[in-house]
Formats: structure tokens, sequence, C-alpha cells
């Protein structure tokens, strides 16, 4: 059974998720990546589209325009999210947001933010643009059109957009974090067992 | 047929092949994944593998490349000795490459240096990348493609190793790579190392080695047993498909070398991640041609 989820998202719902989950969404998401956090958060503008409780997504999509003037998403996948490692815990408080989707993990910072004010980080996986575009039913409208077409704010309706695993949790685990030190761990092991295999020399 | 007719002819089916290789994954690679998806036994990673086939199912059904990154376009091509268009090759797959950007379309990807301005066209200054080696008493070309993405190419690195360390040396080196680098460059990976006297070469020898076909050894035979080794290295170290863990996270590890100078081991580490778009193509100086990477596709 799908676990599906809607926007707006719920405190408790959030709060529900942990590390390793894995979900599908309903409702709203808007792409969010470096220009818009910076033209927000560093510029000082008006966040013109109302985010509280709901997701945003690291994405710079590929959209054609149809001759009635609509927006049709033709392509459009993750980017590396730790790109808005700086600027992630500003953006959740001033936009109030319970939701960011992105390629891997985040760092430190993001985790005690996602923690403090109950937000989740989820990866989506990258290099499937087609079926994330198919998951788009309509691109609502588009804010910030004068960053560029991957910098701007799509309000995309969304129908079982996913899947999405969480990587970090209301209480600030941080599945990617975790991750990194077992394969480094291992890593080691690794280089010890072929140091014997391999000495040509 | 003119020479002007065939020359218009192979751009545009070089265009059309550019544009299939951003929708389909080669015979080689899609054999690969499918394996490693039936040998999966982690939840989370059945998941990813069933994201990433209904991807690939839906790109060909509604005609759109695989990925929004589709990449700087690298030729390797091996042009016979005797073939008689070596002069237009270049023309043709730059004109190939410009057409195949609006027809696939491609996202423009090539910026120029220093002018930081977006070519438009996924051409400009030494792009589409064309690497050339000779064929001896050939008459035909044999053209190498491959779709360089961005996400892909941030693990690669190259670094000139003292002797003293040995080849151990060499596979800590891809290993800190995959570690550090390749969990964001969407595995399941393939790893080229190269390894040479000087880091240019290995480098080179390295994108070489991502292009061979999946499955294939070195033909030393203790290198073939290095690239096993190390397969079963990275495997252990278990990112799997997208870093998240994974029974397996490679397609394969290959070596490609060169005779090292006595003073050094230079080394360098290519990956391609998942949507590994490459393609062989061969034209006859007829004009016909047969594509060797993605068996019974029509253009
Ligand atoms: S690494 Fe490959 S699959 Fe991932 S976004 Fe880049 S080109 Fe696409």
């Amino acid at each position: 059974m799908k676990k599906i989820l809607s926007t707006p998202l719920k405190r408790d719902e959030m709060e529900a998720l942990k590390i390793g989950d894995i979900f599908y969404l309903n409702g709203h998401i808007v792409t969010s990546r470096d220009t818009a956090h910076k033209h927000l958060i560093q510029k000082g503008n008006e966040m013109p589209v109302d985010l509280k409780d709901g997701a945003i997504f690291h994405a710079g999509p590929i959209v054609k325009k149809n001759e009635d003037g609509s927006y049709q998403m033709i392509s459009v996948g993750p980017t590396t999210s730790m790109r808005m490692e700086k600027l992630a815990k500003e953006f959740m408080e001033s936009t109030g947001i319970r939701l960011m989707v992105g390629k891997g993990g985040m760092g430190d910072q993001t985790a005690e933010a996602c923690r403090d004010n109950k937000v989740v980080h989820c990866m989506i996986p990258g290099g499937c643009a087609v079926s994330i575009a198919d998951q788009v039913e309509e691109i609502e409208r588009v804010e910030w059109l004068e960053l560029g077409m991957p910098e701007a704010l799509w309000v995309c309706r969304i129908k079982e957009f996913g899947p999405l695993v969480v990587t970090i949790d209301t209480e600030g685990n941080n599945l990617f974090e975790n991750n990194k030190k077992l394969y480094n761990q291992r890593k080691a092991e690794a280089l010890a067992d072929l140091k014997n295999q391999v000495s040509f020399i | 047929m003119t020479q002007n007719a065939l020359m218009i002819e192979m751009t545009d089916v070089m265009a059309r092949f550019i544009s299939m290789a951003g929708k389909r994954l080669p015979d080689d690679v899609l054999q690969k994944l499918a394996e490693m998806r039936d040998e999966e036994d982690q939840e989370m990673a059945k998941e990813i593998y069933r994201s990433m086939f209904e991807n690939l199912e839906k790109a060909i059904e509604l005609d759109r490349p695989i990925c929004q990154d589709t990449g700087v376009i690298n030729f390797f091509v091996k042009v016979g000795s005797n073939y008689p268009y070596q002069l237009q090759l270049k023309k043709i797959l730059e004109d190939a490459v410009k057409k195949a950007t609006l027809d696939a379309p491609l996202r423009p990807n090539a910026v120029s240096i220093f002018d930081e301005e977006n070519t438009g066209d996924n051409t400009g200054e030494r792009t589409p990348f064309l690497h050339w080696d000779i064929a001896d008493d050939s008459d035909e070309v044999e053209i190498h493609l491959y779709m360089t993405g961005g996400g892909s190419s941030m693990p690669g690195r190259a670094t000139t190793l003292m002797p003293s360390a040995g080849y151990e040396g060499v596979a800590e080196f891809v290993y800190d790579a995959m570690v550090e680098k390749g969990i964001n460059a969407c595995p399941p990976l393939i790893v080229g190392v190269g390894i040479a006297g000087s880091m240019e070469n290995a480098a080179l020898l390295s994108k070489k080695a991502i292009l061979r076909p999946i499955g294939s050894q070195n033909q030393n035979p203790k290198a073939a047993e290095m690239e096993k080794a190390m397969e079963a290295g990275i495997n252990r170290i278990g990112f799997g498909p997208q870093g998240i863990s994974g029974k397996t996270s490679v397609m394969g590890v290959h070596l490609e070398t060169a005779a090292r100078h006595p003073a050094t081991i230079a080394t360098a580490v290519s990956v391609g991640c998942w949507v590994h778009r490459k393609g062989t193509i061969r034209f006859k100086k007829d004009g016909s041609y047969e594509i060797l990477s993605h068996k019974g596709v029509s253009l």
C-alpha cells in the first residue's frame, strides 16, 4: 500500500515520518533552487506564493509554454539539495514550509532547523525526469520568471509525487549523514582486504 | 549519391542517433541494471529501481530525454585510414549536435569560459568534444557518443601518486571519490579508472574506460583481477541506488592503462551515472550505417 500525504501538511503528520520512510505526495509543490533562495533571503524580496505548511522542490525544470499561454512540465528532476544548505534554515523559518524535496542529503545546520521547525527533507530519485514531470498534473502559476526558467517558482499541482524517501526527520535524524559514517567505515574495511590482492609492485 | 547529399544524410542520421541516445539506454547498461534490480533485497532500493525502470519506459512512450540533464556531448571517433570523408566529419558532428539540440530537445549545456554565456546549441569552444583514433586499413568510421551529465562529472578527479603508494593507493583514491561524491552522482555507477605516467593520459583513459561494454574485462589478467576486486570493494561500501544503501552500487569497474614512468603512478577516475547514455554507430563509406549499442532500434 502506497502511503500518500497531501498538502497542506500537518505538524503531526510530519512528526510521524522517520528517516527511511517512503511516501508520495498529493496537492502542491513549488520549485525553488539557488537563485530563488537568494532572491528571498539575501535580496529580501517578499515570497509571492503562500508556502505555509507547503512543500518546495529543489529543481530546475524544462517547461513548455502552450499557445494558450498555459505551461506544460516537460522534464523535471531533483538538483543537489546540499547547495541550499546555507539558506535552508532561514528559508523554512520565513516561509513556514513543512517539506523540502531534492537530491542527496543536507547538512547539520538544516537537520537542526528541521528539528526546531518540524520540517522534513526527502529525496526523490535523480534521473527520473519523465516520470516526475508526468506526476505534475498542472502548472497553476509561475512567479519570479525573471530569474530564468530553471530558477523561477513553478507552482505545480501534483498527484502521487514520489517516491519520496525521508532523509531528515523532525527529530533531526539525518539518513545521509548516518550513511556516510557507515560507508566510510566499510570503505576502510574494503581497502584493508584489497591490499593483499593488489600488491603487484 | 553526391558527396554533398551524403554529408547531409549523415548529419541527419547522426542527429537522430544523438536524440535516440538521450531517450534509450544501450543494451549492456539496460541488462546490467535489470540484473541489479532483480538481485536487490532492500526495500528502499527496490522502490528506487521501480521508479528508474518506470521512467525508462515513459521516456520511450512520451519520446522525451530520460533525464533533464542531457549532458555535454563527447565523441570518440575511430576513423579508418582509408575512410574518404575524414575532413568532413568534424562539421557533420557539430551540425548534428545543433540539430539534435532542437529536435530531441536537449538542454543547452555549453557555457563559454570567461564570457560565461550559454551558447544555446550545445556547441562551442572544443565542444562537442572530439577525440580521434585511427584504424589501419579500414574504410569505415566508428563513432562512440557519450552524454556527460553535470552530476556524474562531479566525482571525476585525477592525481599523480608515488610508486610507494602502490596499487592500493589507486584503489583508495577511487574509493574516496565514491564516498565523497559518488553517492550524489545518481548511482548505480559505472566507474572508469585510468592508470598511466601522467595525469592527463590517465584522465583520458578513465573516460575511455567507462565507454567499454559493461561486463567486459581488461585483457591483462592482473588488471582484470583488480577490476573484480574493486567492484566487490565498492559494492561492499554499499551506497546502493541513489546513495541510500543497497546490495550493489556499481555496474562495474573498468581499468584502462598505459605504461607508467618509473617514478609515478598517475591515476584518474571518471564515473557514469545510472542514466549512462552512450552509443556506437558505424558508417560505411557509402553512408550506410549500423548501430552497435542499441540492437533493433531504428532511427
Ligand atoms: S547524474 Fe545522471 S541521472 Fe543524475 S541528474 Fe545527472 S545526468 Fe541525470
